[in-house]
């Protein structure tokens, strides 16, 4: 048996090089497949609903890949629309997939997967102990719940019951980035160790290739090994850098957790093939309890900032004393203007770059004076005009802090814009990192299919 | 080992989030030679970030993959990844401490 997979790049929307895609559609590939999410760029693209790529570029992508598969009548899948994979951001994809195939005069199967939970049904679920923290995942409270948008992450079977059902374009929620590669050879039946560790060598695309980059890795999976390509001989694969690849945005480099089990790669062997070429084989799959992991997010607040920076030195010498001096001030000042208002749901936070902002209470002691610092003021609030109000008065006041060397009014930040305060909108919290055990792989998630 | 060295024998050297809620650094070493003489020097041990991150040595996670040639270190992420006290998102930066931490252990 062999089955051929191509992952064209690492996100939809990240790009790749035509001619790279046009030589992996002569290898006639049996299944094109794309992750388009991820929560590495933070809370708000699921809590807010807005994706972190534009469409401008999702469209660029999305388009080559819808007549690559109309040329070879093979499925296209694509998981996690729209960053988060919420409901609303695989409507947005599949209305880019409309407006392209109306464009080009393509028609297709179209299947779009929904994977939003009722967090009100979380939350019962919660309450009668269903659910099963990840590792290092905070505890979580009903309300937290309540007020989180809330994924499931969908497995290789909602996707595989859509291709069934005729679908020739499968457009998913959550999924796991995996998952849409394993779906078509997993249904084939090929070997499951083979299978879980090609998807997840490809799953960024050519991430782990020499050098990395937004381009796509080619898979041809046998009975007993696979071989994984680059699309473009301007990058290069080594046993290492194939091998490497399970170390990134993982715990564990030998144990991937998939929702029906765990990818073992400790046995993997990896062989070169050519500069451009690796074999591998030896990984196992070892099934499990069938879990499915849930991911949420909610509104943590409105925020307004404020970026300036410090040159003189008898300023930054004194900052240590300045911010206590400063947090005392503002506390009074908003009890003053906002009587009404709980001190405790504002949070003013100066982050000073140059004396230890990144590493924060972890930064080493001793760190030698700089020259120069840059500072962040970030205010948080329960409303936007209140964060708004509130920022106002603290760039003004932390611009004329009393330094004690100094007899008059200096002002002691350098701000670049008029005015210095800029709002940032809603910012968003992670509340979940869960699992449950749900009663079918596909019970969590709504499939609809339409001819396009 | 001084920071200079651990440069001069790794081909990459990071640190990432591995989901919002734990971070994650990878250590690559550009050969064989170079990756053993990192795997036995001893210079990074749970305790060794343990203590820089302050949290209890049975929170690391320390792998040594051969074949990759890499040491990877997975701890709990010492800030929820996009929490309000979170300076850093992508967790990318917060190897620096490491390789500082090694030149102050000398000195």
């Amino acid at each position: 048996m062999e089955i051929r997979i191509l992952a064209p790049t690492g996100a939809l929307g990240a790009g790749f090089s035509r001619a790279g895609l046009a030589a992996a559609v002569e290898l006639a590939p049996h299944v094109i497949a794309c992750d388009a999410g991820s929560t590495d760029s933070g809370p708000a693209a699921l809590g807010s609903g807005t994706p972190k790529l534009s469409d401008a570029a999702v469209r660029r992508d999305l388009e080559a890949l819808l007549l690559a598969r109309d040329h070879l009548d093979v499925p296209l899948i694509i998981g996690s629309c729209g960053t988060a994979g919420r409901d609303d951001g695989v409507d947005r994809v599949a209305g880019l997939a409309r407006e392209i195939a109306a464009a080009h005069g393509l028609r297709f199967r179209l299947a779009r997967i929904h994977s939003d939970q009722d967090s009100a049904r979380i939350a019962a679920l919660h309450r009668a102990g269903g659910l099963r923290p990840l590792a290092a995942a905070p505890a979580v409270s009903e309300e937290d719940i309540l007020d989180s948008h809330i994924v499931a992450m969908m497995g290789v079977e909602p996707i595989q019951a859509a291709l069934a059902d005729g679908a020739q374009v499968v457009l998913a929620g959550r999924a796991s980035d995996t998952a849409l590669f394993a779906a078509v050879p997993h249904a084939l039946g090929a070997d499951p160790g083979l299978t879980w560790h090609a998807a997840k060598t490809i799953e960024c695309g050519a991430a782990c290739a020499i050098p990395p980059g937004a381009d796509g890795l080619f898979v041809h999976l046998r009975d007993d090994h696979f071989t994984v390509s680059t699309t473009t001989g301007e990058r290069r694969l080594t046993p290492r850098s194939v091998a490497a690849h399970t170390l990134y945005e993982n715990a564990d480099p030998f144990l991937v957790t998939e929702p029906g089990g765990v990818l073992d790669t400790r046995d993997a062997r990896y062989e070169a093939v050519s500069d451009t070429s690796v074999r591998v084989s030896g990984a196992r799959f070892r099934p499990t309890g069938y879990t499915v992991k849930l991911e949420g997010a909610a509104l943590a607040g409105y925020q307004t900032i404020a970026v300036g920076g410090i040159r003189d030195r008898v300023v930054i010498e004194a900052l240590p004393e300045l911010i206590p001096l400063a947090d005392k001030y503002f506390a009074a000042r908003i009890a003053d203007l906002f009587p009404a208002l709980d001190p405790a749901v504002v949070d003013i936070s100066f982050r000073t770059y140059g004396t230890g902002a990144v590493l924060g209470v972890h930064e080493l002691p001793g760190l030698a004076p700089p020259p120069e610092v840059g500072v962040l003021i970030t205010v948080t609030a329960p409303a936007q005009h209140l964060a708004h109000d509130i920022a106002t008065f603290v760039a003004h006041a932390a611009a004329h802090l009393p330094i004690p060397r100094y007899d008059g009014l200096v002002s002691t930040i350098a701000y670049p814009h008029s005015p210095p305060e800029t709002d940032r909108g809603p910012a968003y919290r992670f509340t979940l990192n869960h699992t449950i055990a749900p009663a079918t792989p596909t019970e969590p998630f709504r499939t609809y299919l339409e001819n396009v | 080992m001084s920071s200079a060295r651990l440069l001069d024998l790794c081909s990459l050297v990071r640190s990432k989030n591995a989901g919002p809620f734990e971070l994650t650094f990878d250590f690559v070493c550009h050969d064989e030679a170079g990756y053993r003489e990192l795997r036995d020097s001893g210079l990074l041990t749970p305790e060794l970030f343990a203590n820089l991150f302050a949290l209890n040595e049975d929170k690391v996670g320390f792998h040594a993959h051969d074949t990759a040639l890499a040491i990877k270190v997975t701890i709990p992420r010492p800030t929820v990844q996009g929490a309000l006290d979170d300076a850093d998102c992508y967790g990318g930066q917060q190897y620096a401490l490491v390789l500082d931490a090694l030149d102050r252990e000398r000195s």
